[in-house]
């Protein structure tokens, strides 16, 4: 249970976003928020609520519906000095801005052989299990992590929230940052008043365990935290590491705890085909393949477009605590 | 006023440009042009890989560059943009470290021929994606309404392909929403590689949408320099006072081929790109600057003859330097040294 002091207060995920985003405009008049609703509505999870008061209907930015341009403007702002923060509203509606992202953003700094940067930020709620149906839940982090000059951030703590948006905000490369919006009001934790950053590209242990070593990002830690605390409780030691980045990812991390453990299971929400475990476990069996005493595992989605509408669908498309307790059985008891 | 006996073409209009400056932008249209048959050579000859052709456009870019503030606005090109680029003050020796894919070339030799970048010049990084700049200069444009810098706009220009972009229709309306100081300059040349116009769009004119956005629409005659200055300098002019985006579409002709990797004799006749040729801008503003006594023809010739010679002091020269290293494929993708996985 988190526990306000002096120096912090309980936040939820929300309410992390909206603090740090408006500690970003405060400091710094080059900072401008632009998207679907931002302004007047404040978002549609209230991120930015009355922030139009205070800062104006130029910085706070509601634009027409068009992603492609929300991006493509945001990397002209970035190149002529200001630090956009771009919203798509759901990471289910970031396909029309790809080609800016990925072809534009990303390059900008390449191409121009450090002429121009792009310093700008991307944020942007993903995932599943809201009953989002195939348009209000996918993720997209592995359209993206193959996309060299793009870093992806995933914080799934209030305090990682916190710290990793300023360090996206600061950065001076393009970042696109993941929110997992079911964790937007369920997860609350102390988050540090005043700014501070946590690099990224580092993954943190949120649980030490001593049998298996169990890497996720985004809602998923959470429920891995839930199904490793009770197997603690019949005896097998696991731990949870909370990748935190996807692009830059850390594997000083991952193969340290795994050369602890000897066992790798590797879970997240996206589907499995292709997706991050797989770059996971590739690292892992070139790097340190004579140190494991079980075959990696990957718990992940099925490979099918995204979640159904329907609950039963949503289900047999998304993990749980208690499919994870199983997996992370089997591979201590392997 | 003119006397019977002194004969002068009534219909010519200098709209305040000193003789210097028409010499300016004849000598930008001969340069472009004598630049961009250099890259067409060069690539003959087996020196380069690649050249792109932008010949027909000479009198708009020259134009429209005449109205560019060096120093203060900003330039978001596109591709067929060489004598834009020139005009606003990039030399030939980039030009050609361009071409030949040199060390010392904008992208350090990672771009095709064309895509440049330079602060100081105010010449914006591109990619060849199709009108996937124009949102870029809409960003810029709001940058500077933010900051409330009168007396600079943003000048970005693409083509008449370029307008079938969603992206570009995104743009566009945005610029138009919040009143942003930028000119949006269709060159509409009537080719999209091999796509006629009469397939690109249900009616020929790109600067009839402009009434859709809610902005000033201005067509003009792409092979008239001075008059592609003049409605660009106007347009320029009103956005740097605050009045707002215009869309002008100046309408010219591609004479060559998309690329030197085309070949547009397999989608269009001879005939067409003949005729078509009469109305070629270079000859026709040479022979209106000689008519109008700007000129005379050994001054002319010596125009011709140090544009040559500086094409050739160009081309040496860049020939000359190294290309790129394999290492620096590895630099400059983030801000320090990158590894994937730290």
């Amino acid at each position: 249970m988190a526990v306000a002091t002096s120096s912090s207060q309980v936040l939820n995920n929300v309410e992390a976003v909206r603090a740090t985003l408006y500690e970003a405009l405060k400091a710094d008049d080059k900072v401008v928020i632009l998207g679907e609703d931002v302004g007047n509505r404040g978002n549609v999870f209230l991120i930015t609520k009355d922030f139009v008061k205070e800062f104006g209907t130029e910085r706070i930015i509601d634009t027409p519906i068009a992603e492609a341009s929300i991006v493509g403007i945001a990397v002209g702002m970035a190149m002529e000095g200001l630090r956009p923060i771009a919203e798509i509203q759901f990471a289910d509606f970031i396909y029309p801005a790809f080609n800016q992202i990925v072809g534009e953003a990303a390059k900008t700094r390449y191409r121009s052989n450090g002429e121009y940067t792009c310093p700008m930020v991307i944020r942007t709620p993903y995932g599943g299990g809201v009953r989002g149906a195939l348009s209000h839940s996918v993720s997209v982090e592995a359209l993206f992590y193959h996309v060299p000059g793009l870093k992806i951030v995933v914080p799934s703590f209030p305090a990682d929230v916190k710290g990793l948006l300023n360090a996206a905000i600061d950065d001076p490369d393009p970042v696109l940052f993941l929110e997992h919006k079911k964790t937007y009001r369920l997860i609350k934790g102390e988050v540090p008043d005043g700014h501070y950053v946590i690099p990224i590209g580092k993954a943190d242990v949120k649980k030490e365990g001593s049998q298996l070593t169990v890497v996720s990002y985004g809602l998923y830690v959470h429920w891995a935290l839930e199904a490793a605390n009770q197997l603690e409780g019949e005896g097998m030691s696991v731990e949870v590491i909370d990748l935190r980045s996807v692009r830059p990812m850390d594997k000083c991390a991952i193969l340290e705890s795994v050369r602890k453990t000897r066992k790798l299971l590797i879970i997240h929400e996206d589907n499995k085909f292709g997706g991050i475990g797989a770059e996971i476990s590739a690292m892992v069996a070139e790097e340190a393949l004579f140190d494991l005493d079980a075959p990696i595992r990957r718990l992940a989605a099925p490979d099918v477009p995204a979640m159904g509408y329907a609950m039963p669908l949503e289900e047999a498309y998304m993990s749980s605590p208690a499919k994870m307790a199983d997996a992370m059985r089997d591979m201590v008891k392997f | 006023m003119a006397s019977a006996a002194t004969p002068r073409t009534p219909e010519f209009e200098r709209h305040n440009l000193s003789d210097e400056q028409l010499v300016a932008m004849l000598r930008i249209m001969i340069l472009h042009r004598t630049l961009e048959n250099r890259g067409f050579a060069l690539n003959r000859q087996g020196k380069i890989p690649f050249a792109s052709a932008s010949e027909g456009h000479e009198a708009v870019q020259a134009g429209a560059a005449m109205a560019f503030e060096r120093g203060k606005d900003i330039l978001v090109p596109y591709y067929r943009d060489l004598g834009l680029d020139l005009g606003i003050g990039l030399t030939s020796y980039e030009v050609m470290l361009s071409l030949f894919a040199r060390i010392d070339d904008h992208s350090g030799g990672r771009q095709f021929p064309h895509h440049y970048a330079s602060k100081k010049l105010g010449l914006y990084t591109i990619s060849s994606v199709i009108a996937a700049q124009t949102s870029h200069a809409v960003g810029a444009a709001y940058a500077i309404k933010l900051r409330k810098e009168r007396g600079r706009a943003v000048l970005t220009t693409f083509g008449d392909g370029a307008t079938s972009e969603g992206e570009w229709h995104e743009a566009v309306n945005f610029a138009a929403v919040h009143k942003l100081p930028i000119v949006f300059l269709c060159e509409n040349n009537e080719w999209a590689i091999s796509t006629p116009l009469s397939a690109q769009m249900g009616q020929p004119d790109v600067y009839k949408r402009a009434a859709g956005y809610g902005m000033p629409g201005v067509v003009v005659n792409g092979f008239d320099p001075v008059a592609c200055y003049a409605v660009t300098k106007e347009a320029m002019d009103r956005a740097r006072l605050g009045g707002g985006p215009t869309l002008i579409e100046a309408k010219c002709y591609r004479f060559l081929s998309h690329t030197t990797d085309d070949d547009d004799r397999s989608y269009r006749t001879r005939e067409e790109v003949d005729e078509r040729r009469k109305e070629d801008p270079v000859p026709a503003f040479e022979r209106t600057l000689v008519e109008q006594g700007v000129l005379t023809p050994e001054s002319l010739d010596d125009l011709k003859a140090s544009i040559l010679a500086e094409t050739n002091e160009a081309t040496d020269r860049a020939e000359s330097v190294a290309y790129p290293r394999p290492e620096d494929l590895f630099t400059r993708l983030y801000e320090g040294p990158w590894e994937p996985w730290q």
